[in-house]
């Protein structure tokens, strides 16, 4: 593999992604802030001043982590999968198949993206938030390598998605049917020790639980799960997604023929 | 070192449909190749394995000596693609488009911007750099297609029908660009479905029909193999009737027009002393048909009757 080829076409690659999530900010950046302020007007403002304290913080407080967390989740997904697949439909990633990049290049690039623009929307819900309410960083370290893990692996998961995709309805239907549910009972608004203990066994084997948990965990310094299993489960996925991907792209599936 | 060489190539799609049927050719450095075919021949099918856009059934393909199996990175550093198709984000900025294809190919952004220009001002685009590739007319987008094939500066060009649907002005002045690029020591593919295209610019030529080369030679040696040629004459003098010229046959398209049809063995001189003796002026001719046209249909048609000859 030539290094300085690699390099480059990696650093083209981010460059390219910031510019197209610049170029249609409307899409990619407003949404979100939109999103996220509205849930923390109606869940954290209205309707948490009546639920009163969660875990020893008020609501709003206890809901802002997962909420960061869920629009990093969002974006980082939303990134690589529209991304890459308009890439496809557009055939302009032949511009990138036809070149000596790497194909372990042409994810790490797309993935890169995927973080910036989780990462970027990340911080401007949190700007948000800290409008409505206080947060202090307990663990800036868990807080910060957890947030850049779980975008990974969305990104990563995103990539998945694109290469797999035909048409549009592709790219919508996980995000949909997979991703937001997840995510509603990945503890997102609620500790999984007010569920049933059948539910709460059920819901650890929902991955976003222990990064929206890790995550709070930086933040509030509470945590429904070990950090220990938030930090290897996001790493095995990490590993196995990329594989997943490098093999998918390097037997051509989904982008030859 | 060949340019490119290609050896029982062979692709099977999972439909079972046969694109390629153990095709062999070779292109020597600098030369300016035409690989002619109908529709549905297997030229994009074996660009496509060239430029490891499609995965191959069986074959080999070496590329300045790089075997896409063995080295497909040094490979692909060779070669610069101009699809048939569209194929470039048209929300992006002309300048884009080409400085970050120079990115994938691992040159720094600064020698890419140099680069970007001269390409950009040869074909005639720099003053539209920074407009959306989508607003761009079918003939820019196709100009800008071969600035992007070029930009790394390839050893091997393809292009896959470049000039496909843009107009006639357009089409010469690429056919003058693509000389040059030629002449500058770029070798050079081309398919086309405008006969007159290959003719005029390449040297060397295959005609690929049904996934098989059925001709591969120079392009002189193909011409030469035509059997009729038809010319059409201006003449000076009206004429009521075709004159009746020993062994050419005559047709009076109208009273100034006149078709004569000459066969291999016949030469222009006889032809000429023939319609001097009959007090005929010509005062301008042109092939009927274009000659490689008339060429790649006869060989189409023969294998047809050959193939439909064996199945009955």
């Amino acid at each position: 593999m030539n290094l300085r080829v690699n390099w480059i076409g990696f650093k083209t690659l981010v460059r390219k992604e910031v510019i197209r999530v610049v170029r249609i900010w409307v899409q990619t950046i407003v949404p979100p802030a939109i999103t996220m302020t509205l849930y923390f007007i109606i869940f954290g403002n209205l309707i948490g001043r009546r639920i009163g304290m969660m875990d020893g913080f008020d609501y709003m407080q206890y809901i802002a982590p997962g909420l960061i967390m869920m629009s990093v989740i969002t974006n980082s997904y939303g990134n690589v999968v529209s991304s890459f697949f308009g890439a496809k439909f557009g055939k302009h990633v032949e511009e990138m198949l036809v070149s000596p990049m790497s194909n372990a290049t042409i994810i790490v690039g797309h993935v890169a993206g995927g973080v910036m623009r989780g990462l970027m929307v990340g911080g401007l819900v949190t700007i948000i938030a800290l409008a409505f309410t206080d947060l202090h960083v307990v663990h800036p370290l868990i807080t910060f390598s957890m947030v850049l893990l779980a975008s990974i692996v969305f990104a990563l998961l995103g990539f998945v998605n694109a290469v797999f995709a035909t048409k549009f309805d592709d790219i919508s239907i996980i995000p949909t049917f997979v991703l937001t549910p997840l995510t509603y009972l990945g503890g997102v608004f609620y500790s999984i020790s007010l569920l049933p203990e059948f539910w709460q066994k059920v819901s650890l084997a929902n991955p976003i639980l222990y990064m929206v948990n890790a995550f709070r965990y930086g933040i509030l310094g509470t945590s429904d799960i070990g950090i220990g299993w938030a930090y290897l489960i996001v790493s095995v996925f990490v590993v196995a997604l990329f594989t997943l991907n490098l093999t998918l792209l390097n037997r051509g599936i989904g982008i030859r023929e | 070192m060949r340019a490119l060489s290609i050896q029982n190539l062979t692709k099977t799609y999972g439909n079972g449909m046969e694109a390629l049927k153990g095709i062999d050719f070779n292109v020597e450095p600098g030369d300016f190749y035409a690989l002619l075919g109908p529709n549905g021949a297997g030229k994009t099918t074996a660009i496509g394995i060239i430029t490891s856009l499609v995965n191959k059934t069986a074959g080999k393909v070496e590329i300045f000596g790089h075997d896409i199996d063995k080295e497909v990175e040094a490979a692909k550093a060779c070669i610069g693609l101009v699809p048939q198709e569209l194929n470039m984000n048209l929300f992006d900025s002309v300048l884009n488009i080409v400085v970050h294809q120079a990115g994938y190919y691992g040159i720094d952004r600064k020698t890419a911007l140099v680069r970007a220009e001269k390409y950009l001002t040869e074909l005639r685009l720099w003053d539209r750099r920074k407009d959306s590739a989508r607003n761009l007319s079918g003939g820019m987008k196709r100009r800008l297609m071969i600035a992007r094939a070029l930009i790394h500066e390839p050893k091997l060009l393809i292009l896959d029908e470049p000039t496909a649907g843009v107009d006639i002005e357009i089409r010469r002045s690429m056919w003058d660009f693509l000389r040059r690029t030629n002449e500058a020591g770029t070798t050079i593919i081309l398919t086309t479905h405008y006969l007159e295209e290959a003719e005029n610019l390449c040297r060397n030529v295959a005609i690929i029909d049904e996934g098989k080369i059925i001709e591969d030679a120079r392009m002189s040696t193909i011409l030469r193999k035509l059997q009729r040629e038809v010319f059409v004459m201006s003449l000076r003098d009206p004429l009521k009737e075709a004159p009746e010229l020993a062994n050419f046959e005559t047709f009076l398209n109208d009273e100034c027009e006149l078709e004569v049809a000459l066969n291999a063995s016949d030469d222009l001189n006889s032809l000429f002393k023939a319609l001097d003796q009959a007090g005929i002026t010509v005062l301008s001719l042109r092939n009927k048909a274009n000659r490689l046209e008339e060429l790649f249909m006869g060989l189409v048609e023969r294998k047809q009757q050959s193939t439909n000859g064996q199945a009955a």
